[in-house]
């Protein structure tokens, strides 16, 4: 009689599988995009708040700082650089966690889990389109530490390829924060919770670190946990592979290999923090 | 053999609360089953056990010869799942939304591409199709989200209070695919706290109250159960209340028995249960003319799905759900506390 039931298509044969997992991930990614792409006003914020820290942290904090035995303004600029980008792909931490705990409490997610589709996938999903907006973040971030007077190989010489491969790192950094605002978001209540739950932790983290200050002018006890921060590994990696001033001196395994620290760390915050959420998101009970 | 949906004791407590205590059901294919009980009453909860959202405390259902527990992905594959709230992103358009639900059906992006259009077309939103479902009204949000649910034909679905908080013309228009689907072969199980509705759409009714089946049969059956017609009588004055009442009390069952005749003395009506019909309707009339009592109205009534309802709980169902949230606010309406129980 109809298009209803007479035509309507059968249900395609499950691929199963990897394949269908990352078939449907790709879905749920493009729908965050085009969700992102129509409030523009969050990518606006998300642009602001990294660039305001650069501008701020340079031209304010820029003449007070130490690095090393320099106190010239220009080193403390080069040094920053790496540890403005490590918390910015930080940051995107309390996005995820939120649009996971907005998502969770809508009647979305209730047809996304009566799909015969991929149980990580919505998670997933969530964390690429995350991930291009992090890369797109940073892409702006670093014209504008290029336009105010960073210089890779300031200190010591670079490439094309170690800068690739220093952003590289940030970025899987970012995905791997971006699982444990997964895990938080799904953890809260309400998206509000999610956003002040995802920062709140950041705040040490990030600054317990060589992102912003010499590691080894910290008090005697903070000063491992600021080397073996996994945070300060990404930090390391970036200014060695960028040619930063400013290392750390330190002999504390991460500090003296920091982009297989940097690697490692972040690949086992994916694999414990992305099998954590998709746990807690299959029994969830709505 | 069991139906296209089955379920045997199905219990589901959230805290204290038991929003399932022991609920079976046969739902026999292409026919509808209508889940009908006031908010709180464990309908939204037994659909979402049905539909692999929430795993029961003990029982078993099957749904589409599957196991729910044990295959819910294959289950997935076979069942569509319409709300009360509708369940689209609001920042996608009418066609991405069908889109995406299509590919995650595994439809290829063409195949999806094309029963979107289709889809859109049939839900008369063909128009609005290229806006943010933001936009829509919610007639047209709840279209949407039927349509979502019958991108791939799905040989059992479930819709929860389609119709609730709809205006009259959508809520027609959402019976008659409703009735479309069914006479396609579709499975249907339908909540609802509107019995109207239910005696319109469903072959066969279960009556749900406090997380347990209390009845279930035909419309008919079960309005049956209350007793067959009745002549209500609404008299001018009070003082005729006494004289009509020994009329009436002739065409009652037990031919003399003033008991059998019901009396509200504030509204003066009487009411009186019959066999006769029509027919009687006018021999009554005749018999209250001839002594002259003046009536403001009668009338034949046939007992309603709500007089079923009454007299099953000692309630009706829009006064349990006043009871039950004291604010007359029925619970799960707010999509931020869905831990508690929906009704």
């Amino acid at each position: 009689m109809t298009s209803l039931t007479d035509r309507a298509p059968r249900v395609p044969a499950a691929r199963g599988g990897i394949a269908q997992s990352f078939a449907d991930s790709l879905v749920v990614t493009k729908r965050n995009l085009i969700r992102m792409s129509r409030i523009p006003e969050m990518i606006l914020f998300g642009l602001i708040q990294p660039v305001m820290f650069v501008i701020l942290f340079t031209y304010v904090f820029g003449g007070s700082m130490q690095i090393g035995n320099s106190t010239d303004p220009d080193v403390y600029k080069n040094f920053l650089m790496a540890g403005i980008f490590a918390q910015t792909v930080t940051f995107a931490t309390a996005g995820a966690g939120a649009g996971i705990a907005d998502d969770m409490h809508k009647g979305l997610i209730d047809r996304f889990r009566s799909l015969p589709m991929s149980r990580g996938a919505v998670l997933t999903g969530r964390t690429m389109a995350d991930l291009v907006q992090t890369a797109v973040t940073l892409l702006v971030l670093a014209v504008v530490a290029l336009i105010i007077g960073w210089r890779p190989g300031y200190a010591a010489p670079t490439n094309a390829g170690k800068i690739m491969l220093g952003f590289a790192l940030l970025l899987l950094l970012g995905y791997a924060f971006t699982w444990i605002g997964a895990l938080i978001g799904l953890s809260v209540r309400t998206p509000e919770a999610a956003t002040s739950g995802g920062l709140i932790w950041l705040f040490p983290v990030t600054f317990i670190s060589n992102a912003f200050v010499d590691s080894s002018k910290l008090p005697g006890w903070l000063q491992p946990v600021a080397e073996w921060n996994p945070f300060s590994a990404t930090v390391q990696a970036c200014r060695k592979l960028f040619g930063d001033p400013g290392l750390s001196p330190s002999d504390a395994w991460p500090m003296t290999y920091p982009v297989w620290a940097s690697l490692i760390y972040s690949i086992l915050i994916v694999v414990v923090f992305r099998t954590l959420s998709v746990r807690k998101y299959r029994r969830a009970d709505g | 053999m069991p139906g296209a949906i089955h379920a045997e004791g199905l219990v589901k407590t959230f805290g204290d609360v038991t929003a399932l205590d022991g609920v079976d059901l046969d739902v026999p294919e292409g026919t509808v089953l209508g889940l009908l009980g006031p908010n709180g009453a464990g309908k939204t909860t037994a659909v979402r056990v049905l539909t692999t959202l929430l795993r029961p405390d003990s029982g078993t259902a099957t749904v589409a010869g599957v196991d729910v527990l044990k295959h819910p992905n294959e289950v997935r594959r076979s069942i569509g799942l319409s709300g009360q709230f509708a369940a689209v992103d609001e920042y996608l358009t009418g066609r991405e939304n069908l889109q995406m639900v299509g590919q995650l059906y595994q439809m290829r992006s063409g195949a999806a591409k094309a029963r979107a259009g289709e889809l859109l077309e049939r839900f008369h939103l063909a128009d609005a199709a290229d806006r943010p479902a933001r936009t829509y009204s919610g007639g047209m949000r709840r279209r949407l989200d039927l349509a979502a649910a019958l991108v791939v034909s799905p040989p059992v679905m479930f819709m929860d209070e389609p119709t609730t908080g709809l205006d009259p013309r959508n809520r027609q228009a959402l019976w008659d695919v409703i009735k479309e689907l069914v006479s396609g072969g579709t499975t249907l199980l339908l909540t609802t706290q509107y019995l109207e509705e239910a005696d319109h759409l469903a072959h066969d009714i279960a009556v749900v109250d406090h997380g347990k089946v209390i009845a279930r049969g035909t419309s008919d059956q079960l309005k049956a159960r209350t007793g067959g017609e009745r002549v209500e009588v609404v008299v001018h004055e009070r003082d005729a209340i006494a004289p009509a009442r020994g009329i009436l009390a002739r065409y009652g069952p037990g031919g003399r028995g003033l008991d059998d005749v019901s009396v509200e003395d504030h509204t003066r009506k009487l009411t009186v249960p019959v066999t006769g019909g029509a027919k009687l309707l006018a021999e009554v009339i005749r018999d209250l003319d001839a002594v002259g009592i003046e009536i403001d109205d009668i009338g034949l009534r046939r007992p309603t799905l709500d007089d079923v309802f009454i007299s099953l709980t000692g309630h009706a169902a829009e006064r349990a759900r006043d009871e039950e949230n004291g604010t007359g606010r029925p619970p799960g309406k707010d999509r931020t506390n869905r831990k508690e129980p929906a009704a």
